[in-house]
């Protein structure tokens, strides 16, 4: 492998990220899926002395919707301008999206009207009509994991780990992955372009880890909205991500690094769907491999306390790669609430190592 | 100034052409812009369809020109016409480490300068000859091929240094390669990279190059990964039976749509076996991806000093494909060669000729 | 193991890496023809067989090339041997042999 070869290509996918004053938007799932990971983001922001502006009339961008077939273009258009009319009436200019296909689509709607002035129009009467709105379209787009990505030099001097195997002085071997609709449908509009993205990979690097390139890297996680969202399909889904751990599984990862709302829940929770249908387990001794958004992998090299983060409800356990890092946890404290409380513990899984 | 000639392009097509106006009692002057004449047959070792070494070609081709007054390193800055004819000026072209210059020009001009012109020269004649000829698709452009990334993923120009520098043909990890695969319509029928046209003789190439690793190693598996085999002239649907019958070599009719490399530096490819119509994927020791035509950087440059049309492939239109295509349209200006789209050696030896009798009528009676 | 109400999805993509060769070497020893094919289809198109059934001839020896032998068995029966892919085979093919040199395959390697 030529890194210099990659490195051309990085060079060549160069995109503009706003450097503060940030209008956020959340995901409709995310706070579900990684409860800590959003919290995260607006933690080290706030510690990097950035401005992140939220606003409590923030809807669904319906990209959910408009990706499982159910929303038309035009309302999703419609959707996107109200929340542009937010930023607009915020007095904010550099909208950051939490999730992929929040992302995908304010990139997609962008781009139509760039081709289409007089669908911008029509939306834009749509909205009036609807909610006596105007909006201006933001001056910068970017990926929440863009703004972490532009961070990175600041997270690795601020942080106290390292993604570096303490006993061992390895580097870590990190699988990343890449939401479908971060650049796949705009190769220019994400970090590094489509086929070797370096958003994730800039950050791995940065923070000390090794990227492993592995051949099913480019394939679905296993979300892919329609074949997730109907059970009977299920079994599609999961097969999904089984090819992608069977392809890594050589490559010996430690842990998998996603941008998407979708990857990091799939790569994660049929990886006990997996153990439990076929007893197999991807990880070293039984383990699983750990999968972990941006926002808390960041959360764990400045030191944050891994409960705060989250990492607790994840279906693979994170402390192997905790014990790897040299990061102290309290397993006591694991499955208490913020008051204290118990929140119960889930059962121990048949197959994949429990901690 | 009554039969002088310019022929800009030093490959096979100016070459061919300019030895053949020399023949004819012109007085010729050829400005190749690299140090060399030769072109991209320069750069081959073995043609197809009957393996003829380039070296033979360029030879004979060379023997012609002892008449031809040869300036290389001559890259043309400017071109003028006038009654009497066109004044071509050239920058002979120096390694700028090599000229001593202000270094406020390199910085000014935002990017690295390898080659500065260090002086200009004049030439005048009566009638021009183009042929710029063509690059070679740049393969890393299919980013998810790898070339450039992954070490075993190599071109069909590559391969071909390989052959002509006589060693064996090893795996970047030292190895003899057990599987090999070939990759056709790099850089070829595919409006992704812009391209949409055929480059015509990679096909052939392609089941060449196929035969010579068999030569080379009879125990390899060889496969070729094909949408179309164009086998379009003489002896090339034989050269493809060869391969079959007396090769062994697979022939997978589906593209290349990905490859990545496994732990061991091997390439694992997914392409589609169409003929069954399933998703396949196999691990091959080197792949050779056989990059297609794309005109030549100096042609847009020089079409554009003379007003020329390019078609929205970028290559040269003629003044009509049919009757006239060594024609510029512009009087006294010949078109020959791959500046016109893709081409075989032997087409551009054809090509040169015609051009070179056309012009001769043109100098002799005024009339293009 | 739990039963979550969905299975996995076999994966189609032929793997050429673990295929079993041992049906191709058998046969092509008996008939090196199977090489020259270049899929043309004309054989499968004259097939008397394939007029009524699935049976595809020229899928069925590409298959065998590739590794994957598994589809083969139940397929080879459709084939009424009346000889009409190998009168039109442009490359000669001699596609009844193939026929024989398959059946003989399937008979010694189970």
């Amino acid at each position: 492998m030529k890194a210099e070869g990659k490195r051309r290509i990085w060079d060549e996918y160069q995109k503009e990220i706003a450097g503060d004053k940030y209008f956020y938007v959340r995901s409709c799932v995310r706070q579900n899926f990684f409860p800590g990971a959003e919290k995260t983001f607006l933690r080290y922001m706030k510690e990097m002395g950035k401005t992140v502006y939220e606003n409590p009339s923030h809807t669904t961008c319906s990209g959910i919707g408009y990706h499982s077939d159910i929303v038309p273009f035009e309302t999703a258009m419609t959707m996107v301008a109200r929340q542009f009319a937010l930023m607009t009436e915020s007095g904010y200019e550099n909208f950051v999206t939490s999730c992929i296909t929040s992302f995908g689509l304010y990139t997609e709607v962008l781009e139509t009207w760039h081709h289409f002035p007089e669908l911008e129009e029509k939306i834009r009467l749509h909205l009036r009509n609807a909610t006596g709105r105007e909006f201006k379209k933001p001056k910068n787009l970017a990926h929440a994991s863009d703004v972490t990505y532009k961070l990175r030099k600041e997270i690795s001097r601020a942080g106290k780990y390292r993604l570096v195997n303490r006993n061992t002085g390895e580097p870590i071997r990190v699988v990343e992955h890449i939401g479908c609709h971060y650049s796949r449908m705009f190769p220019s509009k994400g970090v590094g372009g489509a086929e070797y993205p370096y958003v994730l990979v800039g950050m791995i690097e940065e923070w000390g880890g090794q990227v492993i390139d592995y051949p099913e890297r480019r394939h679905c996680c296993g979300f892919g909205f329609r074949q997730y969202l109907v059970k009977a399909n299920r079994g599609y889904s999961i097969s999904a991500s089984k090819k992608k751990f069977d392809s890594m599984k050589p490559y010996k990862p430690e842990m998998v690094l996603t941008n998407c709302p979708g990857c990091p829940m799939f790569l994660d929770r049929w990886q006990y769907t997996l153990s439990e249908m076929e007893g197999t387990t991807y990880g070293e001794n039984g383990q699983g491999i750990p999968v972990l958004t941006y926002e808390e992998l960041a959360g764990l090299i400045l030191g944050y306390n891994p409960w705060d983060l989250g990492l607790q409800v994840h279906q693979v356990p994170v402390e192997p790669l905790m014990d790897k890092m040299g990061i102290p946890y309290d397993p006591e404290t694991k499955f208490l609430d913020k008051n204290g409380h118990s929140m119960g513990k889930p059962k121990s899984p048949s197959f994949l190592k429990f901690y | 100034m009554e039969n002088t000639v310019i022929v800009i392009g030093g490959g096979i097509s100016g070459m061919t052409a300019s030895g053949m106006l020399a023949l004819q009692g012109m007085k010729v002057t050829l400005l190749e812009k690299e140090a060399e004449t030769g072109g991209h047959v320069a750069r081959w070792d073995r043609l197809f369809p009957d393996r003829k070494k380039a070296a033979e070609v360029l030879d004979f081709a060379r023997e012609g020109m002892k008449n031809v007054n040869v300036v290389t390193g001559a890259e043309v800055t400017g071109i003028s016409w006038h009654d009497k004819g066109f004044t071509v000026t050239s920058g002979i072209m120096q390694p700028a480490s090599s000229v001593p210059g202000p270094e406020s020009l390199i910085a000014n001009s935002g990017s690295l300068i390898n080659e500065i012109a260090a002086g200009e020269s004049n030439y005048t004649a009566r009638a021009l000859v183009l042929a710029m000829g063509f690059d070679l698709f740049e393969a890393r452009k299919k980013e998810e091929y790898g070339y450039g990334i992954y070490n075993n993923v190599i071109t069909s120009a590559d391969l071909e240094e390989k052959f002509k520098s006589g060693k064996d043909i090893l795996t970047s990890e030292g190895k003899i390669p057990a599987r090999i695969g070939f990759v056709h319509c790099v850089g070829s029928r595919d409006e992704k990279v812009g391209n949409l046209y055929c480059s015509k003789v990679c096909c052939v190439t392609g089941v060449k190059q196929a035969i010579e690793m068999k030569e080379m190693y009879p125990s390899a598996e060889v496969f070729n990964f094909y949408m179309d085999l164009r086998m379009f002239d003489r002896h090339f649907e034989e050269l493809y039976y060869e391969a079959q019958q007396k090769w062994g070599v697979s022939f997978i009719r589906g593209r290349l749509a990905e490859c990545a490399e496994n732990p061991d530096g091997t390439i694992i490819l997914k392409t589609e076996d169409t003929l069954t119509g399933k998703p396949l994927k196999m691990t091959v020791d080197l792949l050779v991806l056989l990059s297609g035509f794309v005109p030549a950087s100096g042609t847009a440059k020089i079409a554009g000093m003379l007003g020329l049309q390019r078609g929205t492939d970028g290559f040269v239109n003629s003044a009509d494909s049919h009757s006239m295509n060594n024609l510029s349209g512009i009087p006294g200006v010949f078109l020959t060669g791959a500046l016109k789209g893709p081409i075989s050696i032997s087409e551009a030896i054809a090509d040169a000729r015609a051009t070179a009798l056309l012009l001769a009528d043109y100098l002799k009676s005024g009339k293009p | 193991m739990i039963d979550f109400g969905y299975t996995l999805t076999k994966d189609r993509q032929l793997d050429y890496d673990h295929g079993d060769f041992r049906y191709f070497r058998f046969v092509k020893a008996l008939e090196p023809s199977i090489d020259l094919c270049i899929g043309c289809g004309s054989c499968s198109a004259t097939c008397s067989a394939a007029q009524f059934t699935d049976f595809n001839i020229r899928k069925l020896h590409t298959v065998i090339r590739r590794g994957d032998i598994e589809s083969i068995k139940a397929e080879l029966r459709k084939c009424m041997f009346c000889g009409k892919c190998q009168l039109i085979c442009p490359r000669g093919v001699n596609l009844r042999n193939l026929i024989l040199a398959m059946n003989r395959a399937i008979e010694q390697l189970g």
